[in-house]
C-alpha cells in the first residue's frame, strides 16, 4: 500500500471530524489487515512522481487505485475567488493537520461566516467554528488550528442550502449534535423548515421515519427560544448563493441570495427553483461545500465528466475500447465519485475485489518482470525516497497517543513531514 | 444520492441510434451489447425517444412484422428523461410507478448517460450496507 502521505488512514486522519473520535475507530479493522505478513505500507511515497504506472506494471500483477476524491468543486457564481472565500475541503484539511494544508492561513476576523451547502461536511464546519476553547481542546485537532480558532471572532455561522429541510444531506446525529453545542444557539426560521406539499407527500409516500426524524428536529429549534449563548448557528433553507461581494478591498463582504422554492423535475426529483425575490446575507468569511472531485492519476483512464476513474464495477476501462484495461482497478470515492458514509467504501471495495479475484482466478492479470520486494526497494533507493513503513507509522502513533494524553486530548499529531522524519530518527 | 454519483459509477456506456433505423437493425444492437434499451436520437444528437426491450416485443405479440418497422415506428416517444442533479431515490419511484425500467439523462440539453433500475437498486444496496457497516462501528466501539 503506498500513501502520498507519511501516514496511513487519508480520509480518518485529515477528513472526518476532529470532535468525531468513535467514527475514526474504523481503523481498528485496518489495523489487523496491516498485522498479515504479506501487507507492507509504503508512506510518503507519491503515485506519478516516485513511483509511475510502469513501475507497478514491472512489480505487481495488480495495481488498485484508492485515491479519494482531493479537489473540490466550484459554484460557479461571480465573486467565488475574492479573499477570505474558501473550499471547505482545505479548511478541514487545515484544521486536521494534514501537511500539505498545514501552513495554510484562514482569516477568522470576520463576526459572519457564510457556508454554502448543506453536507455533513459543511455541518462539521459550521459545529467547529462554533465549539468553545474547552470543547476545541478535547479533539485531536491540530494545536495551531486550535489556537486560531480559538482567537476566531466568527459569531455568527450560517449554513445554506438550496433546497428545503427534507431534502438536506446531513445526517441525524450531526443535526442532533448542533442542539448540543455549549456555546452556540441553533436559530431557524420556522417558516423555511415548514414542510411544503410536495416534500410532505413524499415523506408520506416513503414512510422514511430518519427522514420525519430529521424534520421534527429541525422544527424543534426552529420552536427553541435563544439560550443567549455567544455564538449562532443558523440554518437556512431555499436559498442559492449567486454572487459573493466584494467588501472594497478584495475580500467577502456578502452573499447575494436567490430564495429558491420548490418544484418537481420530470423524472421526479424536489428541486430548487428561484422565486426571483433576491436578498443579501453581510458574511466577512464564506466556505465552499458543494462537492468533491476525484483528481486524474498520471497514465490512468479518468471521466473528466463525472471526475471519477474510468471503471466498470471497479475494473478500470480503455477509454477507446471501452473493455477493462488488465491489471487496474479502483475503489472508494475515485471509483464511485463522492457519496455515501464511511461505511459505504466496504461494500463498494468488495465489489472491486469480487472483481480482482475473478481476474487473478481467470488469469487476466499483468506479468511483471520482476514482482519482488527487493526490486522495488532498490527502485525507491534510486529515487531518493523516504519511505515510512507501518512499523514507523506505529511509533508515531504511540508518540502522538501519548502526547495526546499529555494534553488531555485524544492525540496530538504531527502536522509536518520534518517532525515526523525527526520524531523517527531520520533527519 | 445524486444520479451524477450513480453515472459515475456505472461507466460511460449510452448506446443510441437513430428513429429511421430498422427494427432488425435495433434489435441486432441490443442483442450485441446485451443491454434492454436503445436512446432514440435526433441528427444533433438530442434524445427525441427510447426503445425498449418490451417495445418490440410487445409489436412481436401484437402480430406485427415487427422487424421490418423502423425505430420511430415503436420507439416510446416523448421520453422521460432526467439531469445529472436529480435524486436516485425519487426517479428509482418515478419508474416504478411508471413502469420504465431505463432513464436517459441529459445535461444542458446533452445526452450523456442512461441509468437503468438495475444502476438505481444497485447504488442503494451499496448506501444501505454501507449506513448497516457504520452503524455497527459506532456500535460495536460505544
Amino acid at each position: 500500500m503506498f500513501d502520498r502521505l507519511p501516514t496511513p488512514y487519508g480520509l480518518v486522519r485529515h477528513g472526518v471530524a476532529p470532535d468525531h473520535q468513535k467514527i475514526k475507530a474504523v481503523t481498528r479493522g485496518f489495523a489487523e489487515t496491516a498485522a498479515d505478513p504479506r501487507f507492507r505500507f509504503y508512506g510518503n511515497v507519491e503515485f506519478g512522481a516516485d513511483l509511475t504506472l510502469c513501475d507497478l506494471q514491472r512489480l505487481y500483477h495488480q495495481v488498485l487505485f484508492a485515491t479519494g476524491a482531493q479537489s473540490e468543486r466550484r459554484m460557479g457564481i461571480p465573486g467565488e475567488d475574492l479573499c477570505r472565500s474558501y473550499p471547505a475541503t482545505e479548511f478541514v484539511a487545515w484544521y486536521n493537520g494534514h501537511p500539505d494544508y498545514r501552513d495554510l492561513a484562514f482569516d477568522l476576523s470576520a463576526e459572519t461566516a457564510a457556508i454554502v451547502g448543506v453536507g455533513n461536511v459543511a455541518i462539521d464546519v459550521a459545529r467547529i467554528l462554533c465549539l468553545s476553547p474547552q470543547e476545541l481542546r478535547r479533539t485531536d485537532m491540530a494545536p495551531y488550528a486550535v489556537e486560531a480558532l480559538t482567537q476566531s471572532r466568527v459569531r455568527d455561522v450560517y449554513l445554506l442550502g438550496r433546497r428545503g429541510p427534507a431534502q438536506a444531506a446531513f445526517t441525524n446525529p450531526e443535526l442532533k449534535e448542533i442542539g448540543e453545542l455549549a456555546q452556540a444557539d441553533v436559530v431557524v426560521h420556522p417558516a423555511e423548515v415548514q414542510l411544503d406539499p410536495l416534500s410532505m407527500e413524499e415523506l408520506a409516500r416513503s414512510g422514511d421515519r430518519l427522514l420525519a426524524r430529521k424534520v421534527d428536529l429541525l422544527q424543534t429549534y426552529a420552536a427553541r427560544p435563544p439560550a443567549g449563548r455567544a455564538r449562532r448557528l443558523h440554518l437556512r433553507f431555499l436559498v442559492s448563493p449567486v454572487a459573493l461581494l466584494d467588501d472594497g478591498r478584495g475580500g467577502v463582504g456578502g452573499l447575494r441570495l436567490a430564495r429558491n422554492r420548490l418544484a418537481r423535475s420530470v423524472a421526479g426529483t424536489i428541486v430548487a427553483e428561484a422565486t426571483g425575490e433576491l436578498e443579501t446575507l453581510m458574511a466577512g468569511v464564506v466556505f465552499r461545500s458543494v462537492g468533491y472531485r476525484g483528481v486524474a492519476l498520471p497514465g490512468v483512464p479518468f471521466d473528466e465528466r463525472w471526475g471519477v476513474i474510468l471503471n466498470e464495477r471497479g475494473r478500470v476501462l480503455d477509454p477507446e475500447t471501452e473493455k477493462p484495461v488488465v491489471g487496474e482497478y479502483a475503489a472508494g470515492w475515485v471509483k464511485r465519485g463522492p457519496s455515501g458514509v464511511i461505511g459505504t467504501n466496504k461494500p463498494d471495495a468488495l465489489e472491486t475485489v469480487a472483481e480482482m479475484a475473478a481476474d487473478a482466478a481467470a488469469g487476466r492479470v499483468l506479468s511483471p518482470a520482476d514482482p519482488s520486494r527487493a526490486a522495488l526497494d532498490a527502485l525507491l533507493a534510486a529515487s531518493r525516497v523516504r519511505p515510512v513503513s507501518y512499523a514507523d507509522w506505529q511509533h508515531l502513533d504511540a508518540l502522538e497517543a501519548a502526547a495526546g494524553e499529555r494534553a488531555g486530548s485524544p492525540r496530538v499529531k504531527f502536522t509536518s513531514r520534518e517532525e515526523m522524519f525527526r520524531a523517527l530518527g531520520r533527519q | 444520492m445524486k444520479l451524477e454519483v450513480v453515472l459515475a459509477a456505472r461507466g460511460p456506456r449510452v448506446l443510441t441510434i437513430d428513429a429511421a433505423a430498422s427494427i432488425r437493425v435495433a434489435v441486432a444492437r441490443l442483442a450485441e451489447h446485451n443491454i434492454g434499451a436503445l436512446v432514440v436520437v435526433d441528427a444533433a444528437g438530442h434524445p427525441i425517444g427510447i426503445l425498449s426491450e418490451r417495445d418490440v416485443i410487445r409489436a412481436l405479440a401484437a402480430g406485427e412484422d415487427a422487424l421490418a418497422l423502423t425505430v420511430g415506428d415503436l420507439m416510446t416517444s416523448p421520453v422521460i428523461a432526467a439531469t445529472p442533479a436529480d435524486d436516485a431515490e425519487a426517479v428509482l419511484q418515478t419508474m416504478t410507478t411508471n413502469h420504465f425500467r431505463h432513464v436517459p439523462i441529459v445535461d444542458h440539453g446533452v445526452l450523456v448517460g442512461i441509468v437503468t433500475i438495475g444502476d438505481l437498486v444497485r447504488a442503494q444496496l451499496i448506501e444501505v450496507r454501507g449506513e448497516v457497516v457504520t452503524l455497527e462501528t459506532r456500535l460495536m466501539d460505544a
